[in-house]
């Protein structure tokens, strides 16, 4: 087994060495591709053997870690280089190499023809290795070698076409989006490095068993644990694009859209809320950083979702999606319905990477449109894309029986519980926005009239390459969220949430301290509860229809007109980016410069630096005024001073 | 084996000398010369390594030759874990230097390899001295080819920033001689005799009066950190850097400036401990200042050379803060992160330097869209600056890593806001890097000159590869380098905590653990820090009021 778990993570680290290698001299994309999307299927078809190996374990044994080598030892500090299989790290990696897989098929189409072809699918495997260490990792320092080499990936895949042009704040290359993206996101690590720093102090180890079996015996809300965790959760924010660090994701867009997809949907993004998962029992210690977990998912949930309401970029409005998703997740996180966010996590994957690859089909038909005002009409060329769409917009809008409603079900019903009415409005406020948004985007994309140019475009299906991995995604949409029904739907089974009861053995801890032993909750409330949110998407994506499935633009222009103001702000992102730009960049540059450089250095220190040089050469031109030459003067300074010598030992 | 270390220091010499004898026009043989010294004195340092036992305390291979007998004064040489590794750094670079030159350097070529090798002599001997008087010698020798490769191989600026990078150095160094010559007569004076033995110097040391160790702490101190050089002594650095050739770039910022930081552990925490203890903070301070202050002015530069020497006050920054938290992590992190520093800021400076060969400018603004012209320099160039911004899985990450991790524990400074403004040059560090990355690759090329740029060819290859091969080495496999000097930053912080706390959590090998396969000659070791402290106590004067 040691071998197979060792396997999971480094055959894809195989392709990536020798995709980048040797790929540039393999003329056949069929090669490369194959090599590419295999090993990511193969780490799948392991990943699934070792969750059929844990299943038969007997729940408390289902943990089980290979210790590959001692990575860094000084002094007192040793960490290791070695990987954990238990509930959580295998849901994710199936979810990573699953999903991942699909995609990587996909971009096999996608990128025909490309010149980058090898490099695209050696980034892709990059990705999905450091992606595989950062949830299969036993300790936080060799996650946070996968979560920056993900960034990693992330900033190179959003580069990936390093001769393109794409708008933005600051922004003239899509290189420049990806490097926005990597510093906000180091911005991020900067909080995780000193939370480490802060463990390493707590605990003497940076190992998850040993933080969070020893977490129990520290004071609930101590000023540490509090510290710590925060600052653990400014790295989520970065990660998962959360209020503050939130504004590189959609400017992530820039990148390939399966790169979207994986990355920036469906996978790296939930790394923060796989990081709360795994150690929620430490911040289950830390009542004040959940809540303040909670307020900033819900918070992100509702604003990026009003922003989606207005974009008219297919993939922006994806991406604000994802935003306001991932503060779903969040919010469960900071309520310590930590298994309902992984759910989302995994339903999430299934749906939005469908979406983001629907959108693929779409941009690529439409040769690298992506403005949904001159789309339209193309459910009559693109029938399969666009039922699998819908079947992603049900998804998403939280519709039963599709997988969005299970577990967005369960986020609702546990923020109900915890944070009361108020949080709950706020989300099913969010959830609205999110059925209106979608639902704008099907009608605007595929209802109305055609608003391309129908004399050189031709849009048609997407080749099976590309088709079938959507019809795997489209039929996960529909079944996956069967893997949690809530017990109030099935009350005669005993645990029908099988994903909860597989992880429970890890949240049960934190559950603990958070005093939530599950009571026996009143159905009848949660049938009222889950009926309401479902009224509330229904009519939300209802109104969309209605609005935009007839002629799109001119409802687009209409509301553009009657909401003013307000249209302009959501259009322009709550003007975050400007504020961030005149606030920070531009000062730091200008500091920089001005200040740090020109004054401070050159003017000042180098001033000083000079001037000591320049006062020892005046010093020296002045006293060699006194080195004449002539013999007689000297003979006179010698004299002189002979007296006063004589005249001073004379006198005292 | 002394051998090995006789050789590693005769060889660069012996090269000097041949190179002066030969013919100026022979340029294959001065070329097949320099490289062949260098390969021999690389193959030495290697054979070092592998020779050195890191379970064994104390100097090895030490050699003790008489020089100035009646004072005690000797060719000292011998190697710890400490100074191993920067060793076989100084013949690595040296190398890489002399291979980066022989496309760049065309006239009076001759003086210019024997101008290398004596270098090459020069800083080794800095790393191996174990005497003060010698060390000196060493320390100052390095000045002169120095000197002569920036002012006569330089750029149009050579005179005025040879000459700043002399005066500025050699003004504290006169410091540094007054208070070896200092300790030699205290020695003279209290323990029996002049000396400039270190090693007898690092057990009368603590038991200075404090007021002593404060002034000679200062005039050592002084010396090294303009060679770091820490924030605010750091102006020569931009200015020797953009004027020097490519070689002498490396060399400056791979060697020369861990001349430095190597000082500080040596002579300052060594010789004075409880001085140092009363400044640590002070240095980390300005450490920290200089962890920023480098990476917003890097952040403004235009021209490259610039940029990377500003990077490199940054990066200096996080090593004086891993010394002076006087912990094992801290200086582990400190010493890795000298080699780190000299493998990633060396390869930035040699790509630089192949960038200057094709275009004859430095200004970022005159490139722009090279990836698809040079893309194997462009993976290159990638990887040496993830290195350079501490990306973990390349070598700069655990050094940083551990550096940062050591002032955050310290018992010593004991305050986090330490680490806590440290870590913010990790995020610097992303944005100046991808700026100066950005400009040179990325875009379409505005500039017809940078259309039909060539990429690299197999020389530039040999520079270059060796050393990615090393970022992705000391990345995931830090520990052969770590084992080094774990020993000795062992003893040294036990003896530090010794001296402040009276009390270590340190672990040391007992010496009936230490395996005992050679018969060790049993000096008056100064690496049993128990019994070495008690005796150290009882001698020590009383405390004045």
């Amino acid at each position: 087994m040691d071998f197979l778990i060792a396997a999971i993570p480094l055959i894809p680290l195989a392709g990536f060495l020798t995709l980048g290698l040797f790929g540039w001299r393999w003329r056949s994309e069929t090669v490369l591709g194959a090599l590419g999307s295999g090993t990511v299927g193969l780490s799948f078809l392991l990943s699934t053997i070792v969750l059929g190996w844990l299943l038969q374990l007997p729940e408390p044994q289902r943990s089980y870690t290979v210790v590959l080598y001692r990575w860094i030892e000084a002094g007192t500090f040793r960490v290791e280089l070695a990987f954990t299989v238990d509930p959580l790290s295998i849901v994710f990696a199936l979810v990573v190499t699953g999903v991942g897989f699909l995609i990587h098929v996909y971009s096999i189409g996608y990128m025909q023809g490309d010149a980058g072809f090898w490099r695209f699918f050696a980034y892709l495997n990059l990705f999905i290795f450091m992606m595989l260490v950062l949830v299969l990792s036993n300790n936080l320092l060799l996650t946070f070698l996968g979560w920056e080499g993900v960034g990693l990936c992330s900033y190179l895949l959003i580069g990936f076409w390093y001769n393109r042009r794409f708008e933005g704040v600051g922004i003239l290359w899509t290189t420049d989006a990806g490097r926005k993206a990597f510093i906000m996101n180091r911005i991020g690590d900067a909080g995780m490095l000193l939370a480490m720093f802060l463990l390493v102090q707590q605990f003497g180890s940076l190992e998850y068993s040993t933080i969070n079996a020893q977490a129990a015996s520290l004071a609930m809300g101590s000023g540490t644990i509090v510290a710590i965790t925060l600052l653990l959760f400014l790295a989520c924010t970065g990660k998962s694009a959360q209020i503050p660090l939130a504004v590189w994701l959609p400017d992530a867009m820039a990148g390939p859209t399966p790169v979207s997809a994986l990355i920036h949907a469906a996978t790296m993004v939930t790394a923060g809320v796989f990081l709360v998962s795994r150690l929620a029992p430490l911040f289950a210690l830390a009542p004040a950083t959940l809540n303040i977990i909670a307020a900033v998912g819900a918070l992100t949930a509702l604003t990026a979702a009003t922003i989606g309401l207005v974009q008219t970029d297919i993939k922006k409005v994806l991406a604000y999606s994802t935003i306001s998703q991932l503060g779903f997740m969040f919010t469960a996180a900071g309520v310590g319905a930590f298994s309902a966010a992984v759910f989302h996590v995994v339903t999430h994957a299934f749906f939005k990477a469908l979406l983001f690859l629907g959108a693929g089909a779409v941009i690529h038909a439409l040769h690298e449109q992506q403005d949904i005002r001159a789309m339209g009409g193309l459910r009559r060329s693109m029938p399969t894309t666009y039922r699998l769409f819908l079947v992603a917009g049900l998804a998403i809008a939280g519709i039963p029986p599709l997988s969005g409603f299970f577990s967005k079900d369960a986020i609702l019903w546990h923020v109900f519980e915890e944070a009361g009415i108020l949080g709950w409005l706020v989300l099913v406020a969010a959830a609205f926005c999110t059925a209106f948004y979608t639902f704008r985007l099907i009608a605007l994309v595929f209802h109305g009239e055609e608003r391309f140019d129908r004399r050189h475009l031709h849009p048609h299906e997407a080749p099976a390459v590309m088709r079938v991995p959507l019809l795997i995604l489209g039929f996960l949409s529909v079944v996956g969220g069967f893997l949690g029904i809530p017990h109030a739907l099935l009350p005669f089974v005993d645990s029908p949430n099988l994903l909860e009861h597989f992880l429970e053995p890890l949240f049960t801890p934190a559950a603990a301290l958070l005093g939530k032993i599950s009571a026996p909750a009143l159905h009848w409330e949660e049938y009222v509860l889950m009926l309401l949110a479902t009224a509330v998407s229904g009519a939300g994506a209802l109104s969309a229809w209605r609005l935009f499935s007839a002629d799109g633009l001119a409802a687009e222009q209409k509301i553009q007109q009657r909401l003013g103001r307000l249209y302009q702000l959501l259009w322009r992102k709550y003007y975050v980016d400007e504020f961030y730009q005149k606030l920070i960049v531009e000062p730091v540059q200008q500091v920089s410069e001005r200040f740090f450089w020109r004054f401070l250095d050159a003017a000042l220190i180098d001033g000083v630096v000079n001037g000591v040089a320049r006062l020892v050469g005046q010093l020296g031109s002045i006293v060699r005024r006194l080195q004449t030459g002539v013999a007689q003067s000297y003979a006179m300074v010698m004299l002189v001073g002979i007296l006063a010598l004589l005249s001073w030992l004379v006198l005292f | 084996m002394e051998w090995i270390l006789l050789g590693l220091l005769a060889t660069p010499l012996v090269g000097f000398v041949l190179i002066l004898l030969l013919p100026r026009e022979r340029l294959r043989w001065i070329h097949a010369l320099s490289i062949a010294v260098g390969l021999i004195t690389f193959g030495l340092a290697i054979a070092l390594w592998i020779a050195f036992r890191p379970e064994q305390p104390g100097f090895q291979f030490r050699i003790a030759l008489r020089w100035i007998e009646s004072l005690d004064i000797g060719f000292r040489v011998g190697v710890d874990g400490i100074s191993l590794l920067l060793v076989v750094l100084t013949t690595l670079l040296t190398l890489v230097a002399l291979l980066a030159s022989l496309e760049a350097i065309r006239h009076r070529q001759k003086e210019y390899y024997a101008m290398l090798l004596l270098l090459e002599t020069a800083m080794l001997g800095v790393f191996v001295a174990t005497d003060t008087f010698l060390f000196y010698v060493f320390w100052e020798l390095v000045l002169i080819p120095m000197y002569f490769i920036i002012g006569i191989w330089g750029g149009r600026n050579r005179i005025y920033a040879a000459l700043k990078f002399f005066l500025y150095t050699l003004v504290g160094s006169l410091l540094m001689l007054v208070g070896i010559v200092w300790l030699g007569v205290y020695a003279q004076q209290h323990a029996g005799g002049f000396t400039g033995d270190l090693e007898r110097l690092q057990q009368i040391g603590p038991t200075l009066p404090l007021t002593a160790q404060r002034w000679l702490f200062w005039a050592f101190a002084l010396s090294f950190c303009i060679k770091v050089p820490l924030f605010p002594l750091h102006t020569w650095l931009p200015d020797a850097h953009v004027e020097a050739p490519t070689a002498g770039s490396v060399i400056l910022a791979g060697v020369l400036l861990k001349m430095g930081t190597y000082g500080l552990v040596r002579f300052n925490l060594e010789l004075f401990p409880q001085a140092s203890f009363e400044y640590a903070p002070l240095l980390a301070w300005l450490g920290v200042i200089g962890i920023v202050y480098g990476a917003l002015v890097a952040f403004a530069q235009s021209d490259m050379k610039k940029l990377i020497a500003y990077s490199s006050v940054s990066h200096l920054g996080f090593i004086v803060l891993g010394i002076f938290s006087m912990t094992v992590e801290g200086l582990q992190g400190a010493l890795l992160q000298m080699v780190n520093h000299g493998l990633s800021t060396g390869m930035l400076f040699l790509c630089v330097g192949m960038l200057y060969e094709r275009r004859h400018t430095r200004e970022l603004a005159e490139f722009g869209g090279l990836a698809r012209r040079m893309p194997l320099f462009a993976v290159l160039l990638a990887l040496a600056v993830l290195s350079s911004a501490g990306l973990p899985g390349l070598n700069g990450f655990v050094g940083e890593f551990l550096s940062l991790l050591g002032a955050a524990q310290s018992r010593f400074l004991d305050n986090f806001v330490f680490a806590a403004i440290g870590v913010s040059g990790v995020i610097l560090a992303a944005a100046y890097l991808l700026k100066f990355y950005h400009a040179l690759m990325f875009g379409e090329p505005s500039n017809p000159e940078n259309y039909h740029l060539r990429d690299i060819g197999w020389l530039e290859r040999l520079q270059l590869i060796p050393l990615v091969v090393l970022f992705v080495w000391i990345g995931l496999f830090p520990r052969p380098f770590l084992h080094l000097s774990e020993l000795s930053f062992r003893s040294m912080v036990a003896k530090l905590e010794q001296l402040r706390f009276g009390i270590t959590t340190i672990e040391l090998p007992t010496p009936q653990a230490a395996p005992a396969a050679e018969p060790v000659q049993p000096s008056p070791s100064p690496l049993e820090p128990q019994r070495f402290l008690e005796e150290q106590l009882r001698r020590m004067p009383p405390p004045r009021p």
